[in-house]
């Protein structure tokens, strides 16, 4: 039995059939908030324990999958060449404002992280939660933290960002299109992108950008304020 | 082509893990080879087209990228579980302050610009 199961093609299969599960049950619910990821990672889950296959064994078969990774990364920088107008038109602003939301994010968890007495793990493991998980998983592996738990992190600032940005883009009165997109971008990554494409060509555009931008200025960030402020365990 | 697209992708993500290596690990190697990438496409080194539809199935199917690494939580969920309303308010407040500040930074700066071409224009 134990043959039939825990071979590296099941796990592959175990992967990519809990993902189609996702996209297929929020494509029926018609939740745009359900995303694939809320449904695969605990259908997984469910399924190992079932089995008693372990997880270590899991994540070692889907190496070929994990690997893609870094080769996405690096493809991101096709996406910001398709908005070279947009960068060249509002460099400095932009540049500005992401540097800006990247001092703000590292800044803010170290300090709220004391606040909430959390481990220098948690510190560590989130300081880079406000960029696409891949780049988060990469900055996280290289500060020595916890790289599933800033990918929960990563996918958690996304609802967060989805869900209550639009009320507060309203409510600090944030008018252009370029500050709208750029500001959902840089909280909420992808998912924060697919909110700000419902709201607009441009939001969407700026948001897809800022995703690129906000992971390359946190790469740099991160490392930086850890020297002037380095986190004790 | 497909082949020459992954290539340049891979080739390319071994230049940014040859840069990341030799700057001591300071920034991901994946991140550099995003920036070389970009800057190769700016500069016409590269052709989009060349890349395109590799790159767009790599970047549009990321979530599945990530499943593997998350299933890791199942071995950490003692760790949330001795933080996890900590874990939530920070996560909570930290992005909603990364949204509001970049948002009304990028807004102030754009009506400043506007403004300072407007007065100058105006001067004209």
């Amino acid at each position: 039995m134990t043959d039939i199961v825990c071979n590296v093609p099941v796990m592959l299969a175990l992967t990519l059939g809990a993902y189609l599960l996702g996209v297929w049950v929020k494509k029926k619910s018609g939740l745009s908030l359900l995303h694939p990821f809320l449904i695969c990672i605990p259908v997984i889950a469910a399924t190992l324990k079932f089995t008693g296959v372990p997880v270590s064994f899991y994540m070692e078969s889907n190496r070929m999958i994990d690997f893609m990774l870094g080769p996405s990364v690096v493809s991101l920088g096709l996406l910001m060449y398709d908005h070279l107008e947009t960068i060249k038109k509002h460099l400095v602003s932009i540049l500005v404002s992401v540097f800006t939301g990247s001092v703000t994010g590292v800044g803010s968890v170290y300090a709220l992280c004391r606040f909430f007495r959390l481990d220098g793990i948690f510190v560590k493991s989130m300081e880079a939660k406000s960029v696409t998980t891949p780049i988060a998983m990469d900055i996280t592996a290289s500060l020595g933290g916890n790289v599933s738990l800033a990918a929960v992190t990563v996918i958690l600032c996304g609802f967060i960002g989805t869900v209550a940005g639009p009320m507060m883009i309203r409510m600090f009165h944030i008018n252009t299109s370029v500050a709208k997109g750029l500001a959902l971008g840089c909280c909420s990554h992808g998912l924060g992108t697919s909110k700000a494409i419902e709201m607009g060509a441009v939001e969407g555009a700026v948001s897809g950008l800022a995703i690129a931008l906000m992971g390359v200025m946190t790469a740099l960030v991160v490392p930086l304020f850890n020297m002037i402020f380095p986190i004790n365990q | 082509m497909v082949i020459s697209g992954v290539f340049i992708i891979v080739l390319f993500l071994v230049l940014g893990n040859a840069v990341s290596s030799l700057t001591g690990h300071f920034i991901p190697g994946s991140v550099i080879g995003m920036l070389l990438l970009f800057f190769s496409l700016a500069f016409k080194l590269v052709r989009p087209a060349w890349i395109r539809p590799v790159a767009e199935f790599l970047t549009g199917n990321m979530t599945v990228f990530f499943i593997p690494a998350s299933l890791g939580i199942m071995e950490q969920w003692g760790l949330i579980r001795s933080g996890f309303i900590g874990w939530v308010g920070v996560t909570f407040i930290s992005t909603l302050l990364v949204l509001v500040s970049t948002g009304l930074m990028q807004d102030f700066l754009i009506k400043t610009g506007n403004r300072l071409s407007k007065r100058r224009n105006g001067n004209d």
